[in-house]
């Protein structure tokens, strides 16, 4: 076999293997897609939105209480977890280069990265939960956050070192002071980039079910109170799939369904709003 | 050598005395001592390396913001050695424009990329801004191919519109100086053309040092040269001198092609 041959043949393997594995994650995806679809869809009618989580024995119901909770509890997230993490990566990004609070910090943001959801919760349980008068929207939002903040930072602080330093120079070259130049000409090139983490941690955390079950808890009934126990998807999923009534499975796998296509729908959002870099 | 780098009979812009810049522990710059001749043009060439960009980034401080960079000896600006430490280096820079290698067009619009640069330092009503950023487009000979499409983002613009577009935003804020390090590298040869002419305009209002690869560059825009080799400066003077009688062997080398 001559070497050109050879060379054909390990690429064409190297190319076989490469898409195997593709089509084995993809297949994995279209898998899960396709049950959601199939057990969850019928389930997607009038009710499932306007009507509350079923006693236990009723029959029918929807999930309308924890639509809205989870809808609640994300918003308050993604308010707080964004300026926070823009706000921290700016200064991990354009200040905080040899300072030694910078590089702890950038470690504790790494270590929180990686920290098992459920330790996050226990921990706001602990520490708010247990002091503040009980589970509340507030401290699922709380926990949330914390998973939240690292995402919108680490993203925000790696899209800003890939700023060419000749743009950074520019702005100072014209006597910026240094916050303008951060604010107005470097954030500003990476916005996409930026708003791209935003989505990616709010569709992180819209499915985290563990740090929801010590803080929200749950709430069987429509509440706008945040400071009460307050109902939410990933939670009444949890509860309902493991019951025995076949309504609450039913409405478990509608609300699996609606996760997972929100959760789509923001990945594909991230997407399309990073490819339009220039636009401003 | 330092009686040979100070000017006779020419307003001085900056004066440059025994400058040594530091990268860290290397040494950049060896004392280097020359003067910059008002409303004119001084061109810095040299082989890669020689120093000559590190040279005109200290004239607006531009090494300040990497830590470890210092320099050390005088740069006299009106009469003030823009190294101190007291200096408002944010003043200097709004004395001392930059336009770099390649175009740095901010995230904005077109009109907003002039603005920016004039809203920092001046207060001014909404009419006013828009005679400004004319007034700074058309000295960058390029209000004629933006005025219809000011909103337009100005990474929309050919390289070379770019680079005009930075050049006005430096003219904008009406400084002194203008340092251009190798503002025609990354562009073709018309659109090098369009900023050497705008260079040749340009100096009779502004004092105007340029950092070149381009020998023929140097020949053609400026009126006295600096070739630096190695962290010195070998020669300075007029560049209708330097190119036609050079005085050191070094100078003669680089410029015939010898090495470089």
């Amino acid at each position: 076999m001559s070497l050109y041959t050879q060379r054909l043949w390990i690429n064409r393997i190297g190319i076989g293997l490469s898409m195997l594995a593709m089509a084995i994650g993809f297949a994995a995806l279209l898998w899960i897609l396709w049950t959601l679809f199939s057990k969850g869809f019928s389930a997607l009618d009038w009710d499932f939105f306007t009507k509350d989580t079923p006693a236990p024995g009723s029959l029918g119901g929807g999930l309308r209480n924890a639509i809205v909770g989870s809808g609640l509890i994300l918003f308050v997230t993604t308010f707080v977890s964004t300026p926070f993490g823009i706000l921290a990566g700016i200064y991990l990004a354009e200040f905080g280069d040899k300072s030694k609070f910078a590089a702890v910090t950038r470690f504790v943001t790494d270590i929180m990265l990686s920290a098992p959801s459920i330790v996050i919760g226990l921990f706001v349980y602990a520490l708010w939960v247990v002091s503040f008068g009980g589970f509340s929207g507030w401290a699922g939002s709380i926990a949330l956050s914390l998973i939240a903040i690292p995402v919108v930072l680490r993203t925000t602080e790696n899209m800003l070192r890939l700023v060419p330093p000749s743009l950074r120079e520019a702005a100072f070259a014209l006597g910026a002071p240094r916050w303008q130049v951060s604010l107005k000409v470097t954030l500003r090139s990476v916005k996409a980039g930026v708003v791209t983490g935003v989505l990616l941690a709010v569709a992180r955390v819209t499915g985290e079910t563990a740090p929801l079950l010590f803080t929200a808890l749950n709430n069987q009934f429509y509440s706008t109170d945040m400071s009460k126990p307050m109902g939410n998807l990933p939670v009444v999923i949890f509860q309902f799939g493991m019951s025995p009534y076949d309504n609450w499975v039913q409405l478990a796998w509608g609300g699996s369904l609606l996760i997972a296509l929100l959760v789509l729908a923001i990945n594909i959002g991230a997407r399309v709003i990073f490819r339009q870099k220039d636009n401003f | 050598m330092s009686e040979q780098s100070t000017l006779t009979g020419e307003e001085i812009a900056l004066q440059v005395r025994g400058l040594d810049f530091f990268y860290g522990d290397f040494k950049g710059l060896n004392g280097v001592s020359l003067d910059i001749a008002k409303n004119k043009v001084t061109a810095f060439i040299g082989p890669s390396g020689c120093g000559k960009s590190t040279l005109l980034r200290t004239f607006n401080r531009m090494y300040d913001l990497y830590p470890g960079h210092r320099a050390e000896g005088q740069i006299l600006f009106h009469g003030k050695n823009l190294l101190e430490k007291k200096q408002d280096v944010n003043m200097i820079r709004a004395k001392i424009g930059m336009v770099f290698q390649k175009p740095t067009p901010f995230p904005m619009t077109i009109y907003e990329n002039i603005a920016f640069g004039v809203r920092l330092y001046e207060k001014m009503p909404a009419s006013e801004m828009d005679d400004r950023v004319e007034w700074a487009l058309r000295k960058a000979a390029l209000w004629d191919e933006v005025k219809d499409k000011l909103q337009q983002s100005g990474l929309s613009l050919s390289g070379g519109q770019q680079q005009r577009l930075c050049i006005a935003r430096a003219v904008s804020v009406k400084p002194e100086v203008l340092l251009l390090d190798e503002p025609t590298s990354a562009l073709d040869p018309i659109s090098t053309a369009k900023i050497e002419e705008l260079v040749n305009e340009l100096k009779y209002e502004y004092t105007i040092v340029i950092v070149t690869h381009n020998m023929q560059q140097a020949a053609r825009i400026s009126d006295f040269t600096a070739f630096m080799y190695l962290g010195e400066l070998v020669e300075f003077g007029k560049t209708d001198e330097l190119f036609v009688k050079p005085r050191k062997a070094q100078t003669e080398d680089y410029i015939t092609g010898r090495f470089g």
